[in-house]
Parts: C-alpha cells; sequence; structure tokens
C-alpha cells in the first residue's frame, strides 16, 4: 500500500490550506483524522495550528488517548513529524500565551512572548529570511511568510529569522521538525519544504 | 533583512465575480476571482486581499466559495473582509481557507465582536478594518456605507481601542483618497502607525508607485494595499517590490 501522510485534526484553522498544499507538494494519499488509533498507525504525521497554545493544547488534549498516540508514533515508533505555527509551538516543554500551559515536551524549549518595541511591529507578520543554522534536509535557506506572536527558545532550533534579533524560524530533532513559518503559505518555498518532508526518512 | 514590507493587491468581489477586473494578463474569465487571484499568485504578490462588495446577505455563502476554490490553488497569504458580522461569519471564511479576516462596520457598531473573534481564533487571523475621513487638520472620523454615512467617532481613538481588543492588524482606509489615484493620506496612515503597536496596511488611493514607497516612509505601514495600479497593468508587482527596494525598504527577491 502507498504511504500515506496524516494530518491531525483537533480544529486547527489552517487545516484546509495544509491539506491543499500538501497535495500540491505531491502527496499522494493524505488521511485527515481525528483519532488517535489513526496516529498510532501513520506513515508520517502533520500538526497543523493557528491561534493561542493554550488553547491548541487543550484542543489537542481533548480527545482522549492523543497526546499518547502521538508520543506512541513519533517517540516510540520514529514516525516523521512535521509541526506547522502553533504545531510546531506545542512541540516545546511549555507555552506562555495566556497563562503558563504544559506542551508535547519533546523539545526542551519554551514559547514566549516577542519583545515588544516601539519600533517592531508584533504580530511579526509577514516574508521574512529562514536562515539555517546548519544543514537539515527539510529546512533550505529561503523566505517564508511568518504570522505570530509568540517563539520559540531553547534546544533545538535548526533555522531563525530576523525580527529585532534572531527569532526561531524552525526546530527539531532526530525525525521531528516544526516550523515557525507557514509553508502552506509560502508558495513555491513552502511547497517544496512539503515535497522534501513527503521524502524525508529520518 | 528583516520582515518584508508587504505588497497586497486587493480585488472587490460582488456575487463571486470580480468587479474592478485585472487586465494584465489573459485570462479566460477575467471576472473569475480565483483566476485572478492565480495571476497574483504567479506574479509574487506577497498576499491577497478580497473584498466582499456583495449587497444582499442572501448571495454571501458565495464568498466562502470563493475562498475555497482560491484556497485549493493559491498558496498565498488571503485576507478577506466585507460583510462580516459574527463570529459565525468569519468562522466560515477562515474554515474555507481565509488566513485573516476583515471586520469593518460590524466592528463600529460592537468593537467587542473584534475581542471575540480574537479569543475564538486568534490575534493574528483579525483584521481591523478603520475607514475614515479627514473632519478638521490631524483629526479623522470613521465612516460607515463606503464613506457615505458619518459615525462621529474619532479614527485614531477607534484604532487604539480595536488594537487594545486584539486586532493582529488595521487596514487604513482614507474614504477622501479611495478612488482617486492621489496617493494615501499619509497623515492618517502615520498617527495611527505610531500609536499602535500592531502592523499597518496603508489604503486608499494609489496611483503611481511612489506612492506606496511614501505609504511606508511617511505613512509608517508594514504593507501597501492596492488595487487598480495592478489590475489595469500600469504597474506590476514586481516594479513595486523594486521601487520600495531602491528606497532602502526590505522586500522579496523575484528569482
Amino acid at each position: 500500500m502507498a504511504e500515506t501522510v496524516t494530518l491531525v485534526d483537533y480544529g486547527a484553522g489552517n487545516l484546509f490550506s495544509v491539506h491543499n498544499a500538501l497535495r500540491a507538494a505531491g502527496a499522494g494519499q493524505i488521511t485527515v483524522t481525528a483519532e488517535p488509533s489513526g496516529i498510532t498507525t501513520a506513515d508520517r504525521i502533520v500538526l497543523p495550528g493557528v491561534g493561542a497554545f493554550g488553547a491548541a493544547m487543550r484542543a489537542l488534549s481533548s480527545v482522549p488517548g492523543m497526546i499518547e498516540a502521538l508520543n506512541e508514533a513519533v517517540i516510540a515508533k520514529g514516525r516523521p513529524f512535521l509541526g506547522v505555527c502553533v504545531g510546531m509551538q506545542l512541540m516545546a516543554e511549555a507555552g506562555e500565551e495566556h497563562g503558563v500551559t504544559a506542551g508535547l515536551g519533546w523539545l526542551n524549549g519554551r514559547v514566549r512572548q516577542l519583545p515588544v518595541s516601539p519600533e517592531l511591529k508584533v504580530p511579526h507578520m509577514g516574508w521574512n529570511d529562514v536562515r539555517p543554522r546548519a544543514d537539515h534536509p527539510l529546512i533550505a535557506e529561503g523566505e517564508a511568510y511568518f504570522l505570530h506572536s509568540f517563539a520559540y527558545e531553547g534546544e533545538g532550533v535548526l533555522a531563525d529569522t530576523d525580527h529585532g534579533g534572531a527569532v526561531t524560524a524552525a526546530i527539531g530533532r532526530d525525525n521531528m521538525a516544526g516550523v515557525q513559518f507557514h509553508p502552506e503559505k509560502s508558495q513555491r518555498y513552502g511547497l517544496e519544504l512539503l515535497s522534501r518532508f513527503l521524502e524525508w526518512r529520518p | 533583512m528583516t520582515v518584508r514590507i508587504r505588497v497586497i493587491p486587493c480585488l472587490d468581489v460582488a456575487n463571486g465575480r470580480v468587479v474592478k477586473g485585472v487586465n494584465f494578463v489573459d485570462l479566460a474569465d477575467a471576472g473569475d476571482p480565483v483566476e485572478q487571484a492565480q495571476a497574483y499568485d504567479a506574479a509574487g504578490a506577497d498576499e491577497l486581499c478580497f473584498l466582499d462588495i456583495t449587497a444582499s446577505h442572501e448571495a454571501r455563502g458565495t464568498m466562502v466559495d470563493v475562498v475555497r476554490r482560491t484556497a485549493e490553488v493559491c498558496f498565498m497569504p488571503l485576507t478577506v473582509g466585507g460583510g462580516v458580522r459574527s463570529v459565525e461569519d468569519a468562522r466560515a471564511l477562515l474554515l474555507a481557507g481565509a488566513d485573516k479576516v476583515a471586520v469593518n462596520s460590524a466592528a463600529v457598531a460592537r468593537p467587542e465582536l473584534v475581542g471575540e473573534m480574537a479569543d475564538r481564533f486568534g490575534s493574528q487571523c483579525v483584521v481591523a478594518s478603520i475607514d475614515a475621513r479627514a473632519v478638521d487638520r490631524n483629526r479623522w472620523e470613521i465612516f460607515t456605507h463606503g464613506g457615505r454615512r458619518e459615525t462621529g467617532i474619532d479614527a485614531v481613538e477607534h484604532a487604539l481601542r480595536l488594537a487594545e481588543l486584539g486586532a493582529g492588524e488595521l487596514l487604513v482606509t482614507s474614504m477622501d483618497r479611495d478612488g482617486t489615484q492621489g496617493g494615501y493620506d499619509l497623515a492618517l496612515t502615520r498617527t495611527i502607525a505610531d500609536a499602535v503597536q500592531i502592523p499597518v496596511v496603508a489604503s486608499g488611493g494609489v496611483g503611481e508607485l511612489e506612492h506606496l514607497v511614501a505609504g511606508v516612509r511617511d505613512g509608517h505601514a508594514s504593507a501597501v494595499l492596492a488595487a487598480s495600479i495592478f489590475h489595469f497593468g500600469h504597474h506590476t508587482v514586481a516594479e513595486a517590490h523594486a521601487a520600495l527596494g531602491a528606497a532602502g525598504f526590505p522586500v522579496r527577491r523575484h528569482d
């Protein structure tokens, strides 16, 4: 049977856009699932997300067994995983948006508010550089669309961007990666990243 | 470089058809918003804006379908505005594939709507439209119904309130300049941009590339919105980027 990519449906607003972009990036079969059983049997997994960290984590946790299923598929079975925007942020230990909320805890870091200053507009909104810190099979140098007010700080930073200083653009380790920007809204750069994810064999 | 100045073509859509059409490329159906969106996607626009000017409430569902079909083929950020009256209206557009939803008259009548949308979907997808006219030197008021109806509400105070309620971006349109091709109201744009922490999109009055540059340099806008200079082929998005780049502002590359 052909390999499928599984999109986690927990009510994230960009589910449809990510679905479209994966199809345009060449995904043969895309499964959308809101069931833990759909996660544990997945070949590879994409976690979308927009909005606030706390609300997203609560939505994910509200599905009984979903967090355990993600841990089983990504940590125990080593399935390739891509988190997008808030889906990336959830990989952290905790987020500080509207109070501290525990995340999936896959990477040793926290999601904190971007610094505010008179010259710096927040949300960080628009196209900006993706500057890889080292070679990585998914993360290429280029320009991508960012839209966020909180950013990851901690271990496993794969790339950064500049918004009044270095801001995390991508994180990961082993078989997991996450991008703060929106590949589904980053035209060719984003579709090429998704294509590489579909081929990724970490 | 830092975050790029965004160039945003805006299409007026009524009953699912584009009102002021694009004619810079050969399109099989120039009235189809999806075809026009694809043309701007290919032209390297940083974002796209659909403004629904449908008169009847019954035809609103058409816009959701237009957004869905656009999101299937365009992989760029899409803002949709016009006639959004409730959290449910916004939700339908976001689920169809819009990235941001602009609220206008409904947030004049009831600013709390902006807060409700931000709580539900996050500030990042809430654009608050500020349609203003100058009523005195350095004083602007909010006008609704395409600039015909005055409200007496101070535009800068309204902008600050919507930002505090959780808007992620302000779309500031000068109803004095809209359609004139005489350039943005730079004092209006700058007064609001300097007063808020969130990005401001300058809108209303672009007739030449220099107006875009002035919107950023003198209006302190983070993004510039224009319609006719792009639609009628006077200038391309690449030329807009080049003009902004030549003035020293960060813009996207065109390879």
